[in-house]
């Protein structure tokens, strides 16, 4: 159905991170680990078991973490922290601000369990607002995979990188569909499907959803959607969406995320600027996320194909 | 074998009680968290289960004020349980104390519920005083009702906080013991949960915290070592505060030695059980061996 990507199952994109880590370790001795009490859940474990000598606990202690690792950035190492998202981008996040992103060090920080799947732990666990944070920083790299093999050369890439990055992943198995091959660069976004109706830009796991939506729009109604994948939201590709607004005429943007200051604003940031053309927003409205199982959440919050399909028929309208 | 869940409609008083009769509580308590937790098939077992004894005597034996049908009456005393992944203990509390009915706890963690996997506030349960699950902001919350109460209303009730041990890893719990005794708390108790587990290990491997006694003493706390599952314990720490209370100006730390998933033989003493549910078999085997 989808030319270029083949449903490959589900993997959970924390399994990326794990592993990307464990390939970096292998490539460079000066990348070190620092836990924060959820090592199995966020898979920094698997780099703990590989290289113990390189991986330290810090126990729940976020702040102190974040800015340990500034230390070590400061003496040369290459030095990722990750707890669930909630907890590494806002429990630091003044250490964020002015020990990672104003000394601009190589500090990389994991943002797992993020968004409302991770389900059943509620609102306080379910981390809506950070990509609105952290691409507020200056010097501050955030990346927002779509799948398992993205997640894990986002990693890869991020360790390989001079400057402070962000990457921020989820718990729940999502869509596998990138493979080895794709091509992955940090501020490139992927244009997965052509057309040029409108122009739908998601990331992280709404991704797969709005290649969904593209084959759906296409043979129900007629309306031919390019799907770009955004999974750099800083620096963001400018002339990516400069060039899909232009040829498209609309778009729609979708992220498992607030809709205050997330994608949806980055992009039309750039939009605004360059090339106006009608915007819609999918993502969650400006409310706190609650219990449940995730794909019932994601229906709820109408993170679904169908979410994106009434967006894109509503920006067509007013095109 | 079939698993039918019910509970029990069981509520209890909240007035001093022998021994027997709390350890029937405990009991209650337990059963229903290993209920609670089988049918949300996600959530906290090992700390909850083993919180039983002290929220019992908390709750059921005539220690702390409430009324659980007017339960935002200004002169209760205030419960926070800082370490919110606890939820299910505190919500098998207070459905027991009559705060809402006992039903509700088998929708516990499920889409549209007031018992969110981490109490939130803005479901309005009755007798949630704070949403938690940020760990470690518990605590700086009983600090406020504190300063609140002593300062500005200038009464006496009791403000009694529990976290958990790795909980102590953060920060800004320090800055907390710290404004305690500056403030003068009185009138704040807070028990450590010393189950000496968390996610990763043993909370002495995962980042240590001891000792921890000196720690509080150096801090300004009268500092009391317990047992957490026994009972005489617990109200012999309980009535020290609340001597503490009336006759001094420190803050009373309750350090209670407890034991991961206390009472459920497969999951005692196991950080593994820090975050999981019992599936079938296991929760056929944890009500069998708590058994009423
Ligand atoms: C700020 C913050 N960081 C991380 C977590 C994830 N987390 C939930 S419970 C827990 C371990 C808590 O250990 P402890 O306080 O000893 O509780 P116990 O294991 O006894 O239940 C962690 C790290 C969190 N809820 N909040």
């Amino acid at each position: 159905m989808m030319n270029k990507y083949i449903y490959k199952g589900l993997v959970p994109t924390r399994k990326g991170f794990g592993e990307g880590l464990v390939e970096l370790g292998e490539r460079n001795s000066n990348i070190v680990v620092l836990g924060g009490d959820i090592t199995g859940s966020v898979l920094t474990s698997y780099f703990k078991e590989r290289f113990p000598d390189r991986f330290f606990s810090i126990g729940i202690a976020e702040a102190n973490a974040t800015t340990i690792a500034a230390g070590l950035a400061l003496s040369g190492k290459i030095p990722f922290f990750a707890s669930y998202s909630a907890f590494s981008a806002f429990r630091n996040a003044d250490q964020l601000r002015i020990s990672i992103a104003y000394n601009n060090v190589n500090v990389k920080i994991g943002g797992g369990h993020s968004g409302i799947t991770v389900g059943p732990d509620g609102a306080t666990h379910q981390s809506l607002e950070e990509i609105a944070f952290l691409r507020t920083l200056p010097n501050m790299t955030l990346i927002v995979p779509a799948d398992y093999n993205e997640t894990k050369k986002a990693t890869i890439a991020a360790g390989e990188m001079i400057g402070p990055a962000f990457i921020r992943f989820g718990r729940s198995a999502v869509p596998s569909f990138t493979d080895e091959n794709s091509s992955f660069e940090i501020g490139k976004a992927n244009v997965l499907r052509e057309g040029n109706d409108v122009a739908i830009v998601a990331c992280g796991l709404m991704v797969w959803p709005a290649l969904e939506a593209a084959e759906e729009l296409s043979e129900s109604y007629k309306i031919n959607a390019r799907v770009i994948n955004l999974h750099t939201i800083k620096p963001i590709d400018s002339f990516t969406l400069t060039n899909a607004a232009k040829e498209c005429g609309a778009i729609v943007t979708a992220e498992e995320h607030q809709i205050h200051g997330g994608l949806g604003s980055a992009v039309a940031e750039v939009i605004v600027k360059n090339t106006p053309v009608p915007m819609e927003f999918l993502g969650v409205n400006d409310r706190f996320g609650e219990s449940g199982e995730p794909d019932e959440l994601l229906n709820y919050f109408n993170l679904n194909p169908k979410g994106i399909i009434e967006k894109v028929l509503a920006v067509m309208k007013r095109k | 074998m079939s698993l039918v869940i019910k509970f029990t409609p069981d509520t209890f008083t909240n007035s001093p009680k022998t021994n027997h009769e709390l350890s029937h509580i405990a009991r209650t308590l337990r059963t229903d968290v290993v209920k609670s937790l089988y049918l949300a098939k996600s959530g906290h077992s090992g700390g909850s289960l083993d919180l039983s004894e002290i929220m019992t005597v908390l709750y059921f034996n005539g220690f702390l004020k409430y009324n659980s049908k007017n339960w935002k009456d200004k002169s209760r005393d205030r419960f926070v349980l800082s370490a919110g992944h606890l939820a299910p203990i505190l919500y098998s509390t207070l459905a027991r104390a009559g705060f809402f009915e006992v039903e509700e706890l088998g929708t516990l963690r499920k889409l549209g519920t007031r018992l969110q996997g981490h109490p939130g506030l803005d479901t309005n349960l009755p007798g949630i005083e704070t949403s938690a699950g940020s760990l470690g902001q518990g605590i700086s919350i009983a600090i406020g009702m504190a300063m609140s109460h002593k300062y500005l209303d200038k009464t006496s009730q009791k403000v009694i906080c529990i976290t958990g041990d790795g909980e102590l890893e953060e920060g800004t719990v320090w800055e907390a013991a710290m404004a305690s005794s500056n403030f003068k708390l009185s009138n704040l108790c807070w028990i450590v949960d010393n189950n000496d587990c968390q996610i990763d290990g043993r909370v002495s491997e995962v980042m240590n915290i001891y000792p921890l006694r000196e720690k509080f003493e150096a801090f300004g706390f009268d500092v009391i070592e317990i047992d957490g599952h026994n009972f005489d314990d617990i109200k012999m720490a309980l009535s020290k505060y609340e001597a503490n209370l009336k006759n001094t100006d420190k803050p009373t730390c309750i350090i209670a030695k407890t034991y991961m998933g206390k009472g459920v033989s497969f999951m005692e003493n196991k950080y593994e059980w820090h975050g999981n549910p019992p599936n079938k078999d296991q929760t056929i085997q944890a009500l069998n061996e708590l058994e009423l």
